[in-house]
């Protein structure tokens, strides 16, 4: 176990390392380089653009550039933003709790939701709401997120008026507290939980249909248990393992709704400040948010492989996986 | 050696009769509905020219946010008057462009990743598929956008974004197909006779994981028509004035009150169009029977 943690650990340096470089290349290549936004603008001189390279390091070359930075990075210092020049660390971390209000509010809903469904439709197969989740989930699959927030402002916030179009919170005045940022909270969670249910439910119905046909499920029915007691106890549980993978795999798929979502709903977490600041091009932030969110889906990954091996005693980590 | 090329056992598995496929296929109502729109959407786009009643970039300041049914506009018309019928079309037409592109990229790069990484073995196999892993692990959304904003969008830029950062699944699949072939004896007889690795690779190993990858391309379509609206939607796609089914939304937030249909219609033709790949591919997976992992 430890061995394959430490293991697991060490790709996932790699992997990090290779999205920094990724990142850093493409920043270097991009036309105009890290200094489009001064060099286009008429009114800052030769002089001052060179003022600026100095200040930020830029006179040097890439390889020294991209040492310096992941060096300051590990260190916690992640530079200042270009535009205001406050200290990138600052600027991220105050984004932080939006998002994971948002994420933690539509996973939590989209898994009860989700894993209910599935198993319902495992249990009542072919019956016609199993036949209605599982197309549900089909176009949940297929929409776009961004499109489905667009509808549901237009529907919710505009025609109907129930709840406001987008922000954490009514502008100016005191705001209603918490009860307020649970208003805005609601349209942006929901979309978000509908789309991911249709993941939910369709692994839970799986996951299940796969444990119904198990020998120890007849067993348990052999047994004399009720029926219920027995898709409670024993099917639940066994059902749970793939459900425990989901939850890591679905960091990136939460990370990118997350981000598309805040941008349709103007929900002021990292994704709307990935958002703005690329259209900035205010690197130091991009590349901050573009590293958390690949240590994020890493961590993701490695937590739902251990869990996993925690709730199955058949798995062994450290075999080859498949 | 003719004697040992005619026994049973030498011979490569073949897939099921196609018939039986056709047949399990059809079956599978929403499948054969999704097929059917496809062709229909493919159709249309092709014929775009002859079936817009205006030019998709034809200005017409008369009628700008002309609700539909009006003033000739029967899906009414955006903020500079253009029709949105027409441009629905013609955004069909590189949508679908990029989704196909994208996804042969993906079915080119993960085939061959895949079977060469299995066929070979060894470390410069397991070198492959840590790779492989490691790519599958990127903030996909994040890292995609990242890419976009910072290369010069065209046509083939999409197409390769897209499909550089999504052949992961394939190259596993196929993978895990060879492995199993591999130990199969139509592939020895094969060696025996002094075929080279590429060859066998070529012509014997993937002939006979087409299926799974066939379910996959059709999924990854769907994926990449998705991905090709978002980064559209946020304006580092295509470019306007080249419509897509993307970058007609881009706009349409800010003009949710005065003309909501212009956020409606893009966003029902890239949810058919996707759940109908979607469709497809679940509706192949079933015929051919083949066990994926979501």
């Amino acid at each position: 176990m430890a061995s394959f943690i430490l293991n697991r650990l060490w790709q996932s340096l790699i992997l990090i390392a290779g999205v920094s470089v990724i990142g850093f290349g493409l920043m270097e290549l991009a036309p105009g380089g890290p200094l489009a936004v001064y060099t286009l603008n008429p009114t800052v001189t030769s002089q001052d653009i060179e003022r600026i390279k100095v200040i930020f390091g830029l006179d040097q070359p890439a390889y020294v550039q991209y040492l310096k930075w992941a060096g300051n990075f590990l260190a916690g210092n992640w530079g200042y933003s270009f535009f205001g020049g406050r200290p990138v660390a600052g600027i991220v971390l105050e984004r932080i709790p939006a998002t994971l209000l948002l994420m933690c509010t539509s996973l939590s809903l989209a898994m009860v939701i989700g894993v209910a469904v599935g198993m319902l439709g495992a249990v009542r197969r072919y019956s016609v709401f199993d036949y209605l989740a599982t197309t549900w989930a089909m176009v949940a699959l297929s929409l776009p997120t961004f499109w489905f927030g667009l509808v549901a402002i237009y529907i919710f916030a505009v025609e109907l008026g129930w709840f406001p179009a987008g922000g954490i919170g009514t502008l100016g005045g005191e705001g209603g507290g918490i009860l307020d940022m649970l208003h805005h909270l609601a349209l942006p969670a929901g979309i978000l939980a509908l789309v991911l249910v249709a993941q939910w439910s369709r692994y839970a119905r799986s996951a299940m249909l796969e444990v119904l046909n198990q020998d120890f499920m007849r067993t348990a029915r052999a047994k004399g248990l009720s029926g219920r007691r027995v898709l409670f106890q024993h099917g639940f549980r066994a059902a749970l393992v793939p459900l425990v993978t989901l939850m890591g795999l679905q960091l990136p798929l939460l990370l990118g709704g997350a981000l598309v979502t805040e941008t349709v709903f103007s929900w002021p977490g990292m994704g709307l400040l990935f958002v703005n600041s690329l259209s900035m091009r205010d690197y130091p932030v991009l590349m901050a948010i573009l590293m958390l969110s690949a240590v994020a889906v890493v961590l993701g990954n490695l937590l739902a492989d251990v869990l996993n091996a925690l709730i199955d005693p058949r798995i062994k980590l450290g075999s080859a996986r498949a | 050696m003719t004697d040992l090329t005619t026994t049973a056992a030498l011979e490569a598995p073949r897939a099921p009769p196609r018939g039986r496929v056709f047949r399990r296929f059809r079956k599978h109502r929403l499948a054969v509905g999704g097929a059917i729109v496809i062709v229909a959407l493919g159709l249309a786009t092709i014929f775009a020219s002859a079936l817009s009643p205006y030019d998709p970039l034809a200005l017409d300041l008369t009628s700008t946010y002309a609700p539909p049914f009006t003033a000739g506009h029967i899906l009414g018309a955006d903020d500079l008057g253009r029709d949105v019928l027409s441009r629905l079309l013609y955004a069909g037409r590189i949508s679908l462009s990029v989704g196909l592109a994208a996804m042969l990229v993906t079915v080119f790069v993960g085939s061959l990743v895949g079977a060469f990484a299995a066929y070979l073995g060894g470390w410069v196999g397991t070198l492959l598929m840590r790779l492989t892993d490691m790519v599958l692990c990127f903030p996909n959304i994040f890292l995609l956008l990242f890419i976009a904003a910072f290369v010069r969008p065209t046509l083939l830029s999409m197409v390769l974004i897209i499909g550089l950062t999504s052949w992961m699944e394939i190259a596993r699949i196929v993978y895990a197909q060879v492995l199993s072939l591999k130990r199969r004896d139509f592939i020895l007889a094969a060696q025996l006779s002094g075929a080279s690795s590429a060859r066998i690779v070529l012509r014997q190993v993937l002939p006979n994981t087409l299926a799974p990858i066939l379910v996959a391309a059709s999924l990854n379509t769907a994926n990449a028509i998705l991905l090709e609206s978002y980064i559209s939607f946020l304006g580092y796609g295509i470019q306007p004035p080249a419509a897509s089914w993307g970058n007609m939304l881009t706009n349409a937030q800010s003009d949710l009150l005065i003309a909501p249909w212009l956020a409606i219609f893009p966003g029902i033709a890239i949810t058919i169009a996707v759940t109908s790949f979607n469709f497809v591919g679940d509706g192949i997976r079933d015929a051919l029977d083949v066990r994926l992992q979501v």
